[in-house]
């Protein structure tokens, strides 16, 4: 998907404004999330930083490298059960329970994307299916995830031994940091060289060969990574929520973090941000009906798929008044 | 009582039965898969979708209008296939210039909308559906009782991957078909008409996957999840046999059917993941799959 270049006749003086614009916005987000649990329900709140990581650390995969993976529910809802096994059964501090789910998370990824990126496009997204599939059974059946149970009534814990997790507002602060920590990650890895390389074996597998990039590695390099980055998401849910069960190791969960990002836009930093939001808060209101919330979840899809490909932020970037501002789109 | 490996032959082979059942519906699957991915180079993640729309216009056909079991063998998988090929013709074939992906997310979408669908119709309970008289009852074959309708399943999926497999190997539609797999431009230079192709090849894939779910109507329950959980392990199934021939699909899908049922024999906590685990080890061995010919 070649780089739109249909805003190359504009002048050139419009774009640094997007530096500007961009931090306006960044601070106005960053204002709204620290006033937020004054307004809203926190734990809604955490629910939503939490996918919505989830969904940024999955188009890392997707958007960045160009890699659709079927399984991501694995890292975020394996990551859920170490967190909480960890620091219920063993009595571990928070922060260690939730650093053993990314570890564990970041293992389960470099197994599946070894043997995953043996193959390539429609074949990738079947065997990560797969494979998480596979982890699902696992799940159901050993004995510390507690089968249909789940792991419940996972205590918080004190934060360094100092801050007390059962508060809600810590709670909800700490999952801020942990939020900003991980788009920080995922920003600073998606600019650095690193980056760069995965985005060219999107565009062009071949030529990156041939430029002699070692591409399996760097594929494995972006799975493990994205696992990594959906395992502290996963961990961290499992401390707002105090449980850890099958639900976040279905393969519905890993449609729904794809849905999430195509929504607010591939390949986009805020996409899945938005992605998670409107899906998480679609689900909220659905709770509560007895009308199946898959059926939209479905023709949402469908739509974007016919639609809407580029996602919320995609075409804004791509509209008059995002080129105005001095955005560009990427794909 | 006789015992082979220390099993007694009645376990084994019920189990063997049992492996061979799945595997029919495996095979019929991952034909119908093969069938679709072959030309149209998309993988059909509402399979599972329209094997349970299959399942559930049988029992529909029954209850509501009095239609037995073998009127809807053939009803069922029209109706189903017609409804695929509505889909193909209005949406997925605007798909098909761009990423092979974008056909994968649809359908699963469609997948999820489907089940949503007959979800908030028909609840998520299963419902019965009897098998027809004709074939009720077992036979004893002297090592054990055969279910006749279990016996059936298998022959009725046989019969009809042998004749999908002679339709594309041996007549002129399926020689346009296999034509228009390697050079789709070049076969509508000829005058034959490709979009219509594609379109009723979509219907024959989703028409098998409704004959699938007819036939399991009375062996599983009816339920809008019956095609949900079965569509994995079927994609696994193709995995391993690669998506390149019509034959490859059928035969690993038996095989991985009876693999799975002697896992059940022997060691009964790893029959759900074994075909997951035969797919890891042939993806370390052989990427492109038992009989796939692309890498």
């Amino acid at each position: 998907m070649a780089r739109d270049t249909s805003h190359a006749d504009e002048p050139v003086a419009a774009r640094p404004m997007a530096g500007a614009v961009k931090i306006a916005l960044l601070l106005a987000a960053a204002g709204l999330l620290i006033a937020a649990p004054f307004f809203l329900y926190p734990i809604f709140l955490m629910k939503l930083l939490c996918f919505a990581l989830f969904a940024a650390a999955f188009n890392l995969l997707l958007g960045y490298t160009g890699l659709l993976s079927f399984g991501h529910a694995t890292f975020f809802g394996g990551s859920a059960y170490f967190t909480a096994h960890a620091v219920k059964v063993w009595g571990w501090p928070p922060e260690f329970g939730i650093l053993l789910g990314v570890a564990g998370a970041a293992a389960l990824g470099l197994v599946m994307g070894a043997i995953a990126i043996r193959r390539q496009g429609i074949y990738f997204a079947m065997i990560t299916l797969a494979l998480s599939q596979m982890f699902f059974f696992f799940c159901l059946q050993a004995g510390f995830t507690h089968g249909e149970d789940g792991i419940q009534s996972v205590p918080r814990g004190h934060l360094f031994g100092v801050i007390d997790l059962s508060q809600t507002t810590n709670m909800y602060f700490f999952v801020l940091a942990v939020f900003a920590l991980g788009m920080l990650v995922i920003w600073r890895f998606v600019n650095s060289p690193f980056g760069m390389i995965l985005k060219a074996i999107r565009e062009n597998e071949a030529r990156a060969i041939s430029l002699g990039y070692s591409v399996a590695e760097y594929k494995l390099g972006a799975f493990v990574m994205s696992a990594a980055l959906a395992g502290l998401a996963g961990g961290v849910k499992a401390l707002v929520f105090q449980f850890a069960t099958l639900t976040d190791v279905t393969w519905q969960m890993s449609g729904e973090v794809i849905l999430m990002t195509l929504l607010g836009g591939i390949g986009t930093l805020v996409g899945p941000v938005v992605g998670a939001g409107l899906v998480v808060t679609l689900q909220n209101y659905l709770a509560t009906s007895d009308f199946p919330v898959t059926i939209i979840t479905g023709l949402v899809f469908m739509a974007c798929v016919l639609v809407f490909r580029r996602g919320i932020v995609g075409e804004f970037y791509a509209s008059r008044l995002g080129r105005a501002l001095g955005f560009t789109s990427e794909r | 009582m006789t015992m082979i490996f220390g099993i007694p032959i009645q376990a084994l082979m019920g189990q063997l039965l049992v492996g061979l059942i799945n595997g029919s519906f495996y095979a019929l699957l991952s034909l119908g898969l093969a069938v679709i991915f072959g030309l149209l180079r998309v993988i059909n993640f509402a399979h599972g979708a329209q094997y349970m729309m299959g399942a559930f216009v049988a029992l529909l056909l029954l209850t509501q209008t009095g239609i037995g079991y073998w009127p809807a063998l053939l009803i069922a998988p029209l109706i189903v296939g017609l409804f695929g090929a509505l889909i193909e013709r209005t949406m997925l074939s605007r798909l098909y210039k761009l990423d092979h992906l974008y056909g994968l997310l649809f359908t699963f979408g469609l997948a999820l909308t489907l089940e949503g669908t007959f979800r908030w119709f028909f609840g998520s309970s299963g419902q019965p559906y009897a098998p027809p008289a004709a074939l009720t009852g077992a036979v004893n074959l002297g090592f054990m009782f055969l279910p006749i309708y279990r016996g059936w399943v298998v022959v009725a999926s046989l019969a009809v991957c042998i004749g999908v497999w002679l339709l594309i190997e041996k007549t002129k539609l399926g020689s346009y078909l296999r034509a228009a797999t390697e050079n789709p431009t070049l076969v509508q230079s000829f005058g034959i008409n490709v979009p219509l192709l594609l379109t009723f090849t979509y219907g024959l894939g989703a028409a098998l996957a409704g004959f699938a779910g007819v036939l399991a109507a009375p062996v599983y329950q009816v339920s809008p999840l019956m095609g949900s959980n079965l569509i994995i392990v079927v994609f696994a199934v193709v995995v391993v046999g690669g998506m390149g021939s019509i034959l490859g699909a059928i035969v690993t899908g038996y095989m991985l059917g009876i693999a799975e049922g002697l896992t059940k024999v022997f060691y009964p906590e790893a029959s759900n993941i074994v075909i997951f685990v035969i797919m890891a080890i042939v993806l370390i061995l052989r990427p492109a799959g038992l009989f796939g010919k692309d890498a």
